[in-house]
């Protein structure tokens, strides 16, 4: 069973030529509709949610999407089974690997695993210390509802932390007269495994590891200025 | 002309065997061999050694605009020489996991004796090749990989997730319902890379001798790839289209029809 043909009978006197013309112009401009739309519904994904952390020694963003090839090898390397594949309902790029602090965060294995599972480089190869790692920053989200800043004496995030005493530590302020010892991370040496989120004794976590440019500011004016409402 | 005895359907049996083997290495422990492959279809580790990639996802990533990891350039270039060498769409009918969902369609299509055919041009898949080209170009992302569906069956059967099942339940009954062999032969991307890629394959189905081929002709998912060997004008099937899947030869064993790896072509044998 051959197809039938796609063709409309040609008008008589149309050449053989024209005709073909007309087939590849029909077939390019059918492509050129097509990627149109693909485009425009590529752009109308979600971008990575916040909670979706990448393993360690990921790309940025863009480069990651465009790089990783969604093979999973990653995903199998993990010893701790806590990295998952993204489907059609998650919020980031199908097929990609990512983790929940909350339900399990990254173990921080010396030997980075995963790392040297992925083929395409989209974990990038060259991190070799899991202390460079950056799959965000641990921030103190929940002042009213943290068991320190209350006055009690709880800690556990900073006795989870695998980079105990260096990237998160209790500082001693005084206030109202009392000192209240609050957990402080400190934004270069945190790594972003999520420990300390997943073990925060509260129902909703106080800590919690956002992406880096949305969890620290920085330095500098505002380039909004302060002209005030114009 | 004598009723044809149905013979026993080796390559079937063998391609199945293969397909289901590819599969079930992914998803479990065989015994014997342990772990023998980690990944998926677009990437895979096998035997802890050998770094494989499907190259048509290594092109949608390089694309987008990232030099990819040695790793995975190197399985692409061993993948692609493979299929070239041999001829593309093999992987269609020997590996791809959907082939199995849409053989299904087939079978029940028949079985039910459903008559809806809606016709689309085979040329369809290779716009829509050139539209994922595209998209991962203009996109900057593997545009494909968002709704390829041997993935996504990878992943749902690996991982135990089902949100995209709808996908694959919407391919099935597309095939089962409107179209016959509708997404493999006509619209899958895949495929048309495939016979892009193996177009020159040396493995090719070829005239062994006389024959009817009729039956051959009927069974052919890709039956336009037998029409220079029926009318005599070749002597072994050229087109990339071919899946190699040995469903001519098992339709009747008698159709003079062989499959062997030919590097020169030979003399065509004259039309009876």
């Amino acid at each position: 069973m051959v197809p039938p043909p796609t063709d409309p009978v040609p008008a008589p006197g149309v050449s053989p030529r024209r005709q073909a013309f007309r087939r590849v112009a029909r077939a390019l401009g059918g492509v050129m509709i097509a990627t149109l739309a693909a485009r425009g519904l590529l752009g109308a994904r979600p971008a990575r949610a916040a909670h979706m952390l990448r393993p360690p020694g990921a790309l940025p963003d863009a480069d990651f999407d465009a790089r990783c090839i969604r093979c999973g090898l990653c995903v199998q390397g993990c010893p701790f089974d806590i990295l998952k594949l993204a489907d059609w309902d998650d919020p980031a790029p199908i097929g990609t690997p990512f983790f929940v602090a909350r339900q399990d965060p990254c173990r921080m294995c010396a030997d980075l695993p995963c790392v040297r599972a992925c083929p395409s480089g989209a974990l990038d190869p060259l991190l070799v210390d899991v202390r460079e790692a950056d799959m965000g920053v641990a921030v103190l989200v929940g002042h009213e509802s943290c068991l320190n800043y209350k006055g009690l004496s709880c800690g556990v995030c900073v006795r989870v932390c695998p980079v105990r005493g260096e990237a998160i530590a209790l500082r001693e302020i005084v206030r109202n007269g009392a000192v209240i010892r609050v957990p402080t991370v400190n934004t270069d040496q945190c790594t972003g495994c999520g420990s300390c989120e997943k073990h925060c004794v509260l129902s909703h976590a106080a800590i919690r590891v956002l992406p880096r440019a949305l969890g620290i500011g920085r330095s500098g004016a505002n380039a909004a200025g302060r002209g005030g409402v114009r | 002309m004598k009723a044809m005895r149905r013979r026993f359907p080796y390559w079937l049996l063998a391609r199945r065997s293969v397909q289901l083997a590819v599969l079930a290495a992914f998803m479990y422990e065989l015994p014997g061999l342990g772990r023998v492959v980690t990944g998926n279809l677009a990437s895979s580790t096998w035997f802890g050694q050998l770094q494989l990639t499907d190259p048509f996802v290594a092109l949608q990533a390089l694309l987008a605009g990232q030099a990819l990891g040695a790793a995975a350039l190197i399985g692409a270039l061993v993948v692609a020489v493979a299929y070239a060498a041999l001829g593309g769409r093999i992987y269609c009918a020997w590996i791809c996991p959907i082939n199995l969902l849409t053989d299904l369609a087939h079978w029940l299509r028949t079985r039910l004796g459903v008559r809806r055919h809606v016709p689309v041009s085979r040329h369809v898949r290779y716009g829509v090749l050139a539209a994922a080209v595209c998209a991962s170009a203009a996109g900057s992302t593997l545009a494909w990989e968002i709704v390829n569906p041997i993935t996504l069956l990878q992943r749902e059967l690996m991982f135990g997730v089902s949100s995209g099942s709808w996908l694959l339940v919407v391919l099935f009954l597309f095939d089962l319902l409107y179209s016959r062999r509708g997404w493999c032969g006509h619209l899958c991307p895949v495929g048309a890379f495939y016979a892009l890629l193996g177009r020159f394959g040396r493995l090719q189905v070829g005239a062994s001798g006389m024959g009817e081929r009729s039956a051959s002709v009927r069974a052919c998912p890709e039956p336009q790839v037998l029409a220079p060997i029926v009318s005599g004008q070749a002597e072994a099937v050229r087109s990339g289209e071919c899946m190699r899947c040995g469903a001519c030869m098992d339709a009747n064993p008698s159709a003079g029809l062989g499959m062997r790896v030919r590097i020169v072509a030979r003399p065509r044998i004259p039309p009876a």
